[in-house]
């Protein structure tokens, strides 16, 4: 018996949510007073990998570009080698596709977009209804695969010293085939951004962004939009946030000129803390915020500059 | 080319949440359905505009009840040329997938759309896997897709970056935003649906692998805080002090 943690260890630092699903992992493993093992891929040096908190690293060399067959291949294989009993993902863009692969092929029971650990009843919660509710979803099977919503517990990873091992099974041909890839934007990435300002309809048109932009940098804020913004062109579509956008859960959200709709909403209600500017006051966005005010946008955005400006230079 | 949708029956995106019964059922009490809007906007007109520009037939598929068959005849008047219904209440996303793979192993489907997920259980499960039980490749969180010489090729963005990503036919692909523009189905759509077959197919024998055993509405929030207009700049001194988000 054992937990395994599947994480994307490429790039030069680990990402956050690869220790949130560590932290899990850990917590799991000593309830059930097991190990842990890290199973991942790509060129992390060793030294890196045996520096997470994890009692044995194993890494698929030589799998830099592999698919989501081929990592469904790795784990289910590592998880019949060390008889896993959690598989535990991070509900991002390669746990989305790679987790239910993986349940599928074990005909193990998946929880997607897991926000606690389980309960006394071993139950576990997701949002559903785009956030609109919660579920509590108990796993019938014996092997149980968790995706973890990124941004949904506290990291409490100490350093480890994991022995580090390299998988050498057969992973078979990549199908998926990655031809190209450029930057979208510029700055943050929406997703992994812990503060977000976004812009609506209220902005009155794409010249008035300056301002917005130049907050979200004092603040080392990513950009957003409400879907007309996006629509009509003046701002890029990778922007939208919302229930046919990005759905995104930053520590902070930053609304400016949006109005609110439920299906804006549903994109941003998982945000710890909303702070919603309007020259309304019956905006229904003021409803589910934390901070308000009252204001035109173009006023209101150079104080806010001035301020965090201020709080940069004392810090 | 021979392509299956995968359309669910979802609540309205303004629909009141609420449950009934201990808060173990959705209450679906004054609610109005629709089709998934990834299903609809993208995945089902994109799989219509590649049939248009290269031939071919549009399937659609969906696992429910009756109660399902008005939203069924929603992706009929689009354009659908037949649909496919599965007779059973799903109980999770691995029914499912393991119902439309029950359906469609043998039928030599070259390409299969699915939503990025559906705005009521948004799990992102369905189409992986799907792909997994037909050991299809698959392609993630599209928003561009092109079908030529046997292969398919698309744009998926991810982590801030847009890649371009290819894969031989037959395969799954998973729908989100930029693919399609919305169509408003016209009034002989509409009545052309009417007739349109929809075939309904006995479940078959899946485990359940898991269940949701209740739902809760997350609690009240609390009251807004307003900060006047003149002083919002005491606004960032309170999210560094008092929100501790900055
Ligand atoms: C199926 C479906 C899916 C949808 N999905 C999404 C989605 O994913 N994301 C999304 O955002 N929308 C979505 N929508 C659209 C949504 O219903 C709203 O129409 C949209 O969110 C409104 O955008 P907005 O708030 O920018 O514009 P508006 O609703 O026009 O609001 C503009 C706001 O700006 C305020 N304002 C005006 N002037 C100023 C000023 N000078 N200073 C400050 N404030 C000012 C106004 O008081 C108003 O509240 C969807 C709709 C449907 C039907
Ligand atoms: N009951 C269903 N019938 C047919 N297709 C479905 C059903 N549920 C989900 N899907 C498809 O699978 C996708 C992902 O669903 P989900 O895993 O629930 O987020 C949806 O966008 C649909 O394309």
């Amino acid at each position: 018996m054992s937990v395994i943690v599947f994480a994307d260890t490429r790039g030069n630092k680990v990402p956050k949510n690869t220790l949130e699903t560590l932290t899990y992992g850990r917590k799991l493993a000593a309830k059930g007073n097991t190990s842990l093992t890290l199973v991942t891929f790509g060129d992390a040096p060793p030294e890196r990998l045996a520096a997470l908190d994890a009692n044995k690293v194993i890494v698929a060399r030589n799998a830099s570009d592999a698919d989501s067959q081929q990592l469904t291949r790795l784990v289910a294989d590592v998880a019949g080698k060390e008889g896993a009993q959690w598989i535990i993902f991070s509900h991002d863009d390669t746990g989305k596709a790679v987790a239910p692969r993986v349940a599928a092929r074990l005909k193990a029971g998946e929880v997607a977009g897991a926000i606690t650990l389980p309960n006394d009843q071993g139950l576990i919660k997701r949002n559903v209804f785009s956030g609109k509710a919660q579920a509590w979803v108990e796993v019938k099977t014996a092997v149980k695969v968790v995706s973890l919503l990124p941004n949904s517990i506290p990291v409490e990873t100490a350093s480890g010293s994991a022995t580090v091992e390299e998988y050498n099974g057969d992973l078979g041909p990549a199908k998926v085939v990655v031809k190209s890839t450029h930057h979208a934007g510029e700055g943050i990435p929406l997703p992994e951004a812990e503060v977000v300002v976004s812009g609506g309809r209220g902005m009155k048109g794409p010249e008035n962004w300056g301002p917005l932009e130049e907050l979200a940098k004092e603040l080392h804020a990513a950009t957003a939009c409400s879907r007309p913004v996006a629509d009509m062109g003046w701002r890029p579509h990778h922007e939208h946030v919302g229930q046919t956008g990005v759905a995104i859960r930053p520590n902070l959200y930053i609304a400016i000129g949006i109005s609110g709709a439920i299906q804006h909403l549903a994109g941003v209600n998982g945000s710890k803390v909303i702070v919603v500017i309007n020259n309304d006051p019956e905006a229904p966005f003021f409803k589910a915020a934390d901070y308000g005010i009252i204001g035109d946008a173009q006023q209101v955005l150079p104080k806010l500059i001035e301020a965090a400006k201020k709080l940069n230079a004392e810090r | 080319m021979k392509i299956l949708v995968l359309v669910s029956h979802v609540p309205d995106t303004t629909a009141r949440i609420a449950f009934t019964n201990d808060h173990t059922a959705f209450d679906t009490n004054g609610i109005s359905f629709i089709v998934n809007p990834y299903d609809e906007w993208y995945a089902l007109v994109r799989g219509l505009e590649l049939k248009e520009a290269q031939g071919g037939t549009v399937t659609t598929i969906t696992v429910g009840g009756p109660v399902t068959e008005p939203t069924i005849r929603k992706a009929l008047a689009i354009g659908a040329d037949d649909a496919v219904r599965i007779d059973t209440e799903p109980r999770d996303g691995h029914d499912v997938a393991a119902q439309v793979a029950a359906f469609a192993k043998d039928k030599g489907y070259d390409l299969i759309l699915a939503g990025k997920e559906t705005i009521d259980h948004n799990g992102s499960q369905v189409g992986p896997m799907l792909a997994e039980l037909l050991d299809l490749p698959f392609i993630s969180l599209a928003t561009k897709l092109d079908v030529a010489g046997g292969k398919a090729t698309a744009e998926r963005e991810v982590r801030g970056d847009v890649e371009v990503v290819e894969c031989p036919l037959p395969a799954l692909v998973s729908c989100a935003k930029g693919m399609a523009e919305q169509r408003i189905p016209n009034m002989r759509g509409i009545m052309a649906a009417r007739t349109k077959p929809l075939q309904v197919v006995p479940a078959a024998a899946v485990d359940a692998l898991s269940a949701t055993v209740r739902f809760e509405l997350p609690p009240p929030k609390q009251a807004v805080k307003m900060i006047p207009a003149d002083d919002a700049g005491t606004l960032i001194g309170l999210l560094h002090t008092e929100a501790k988000v900055i």
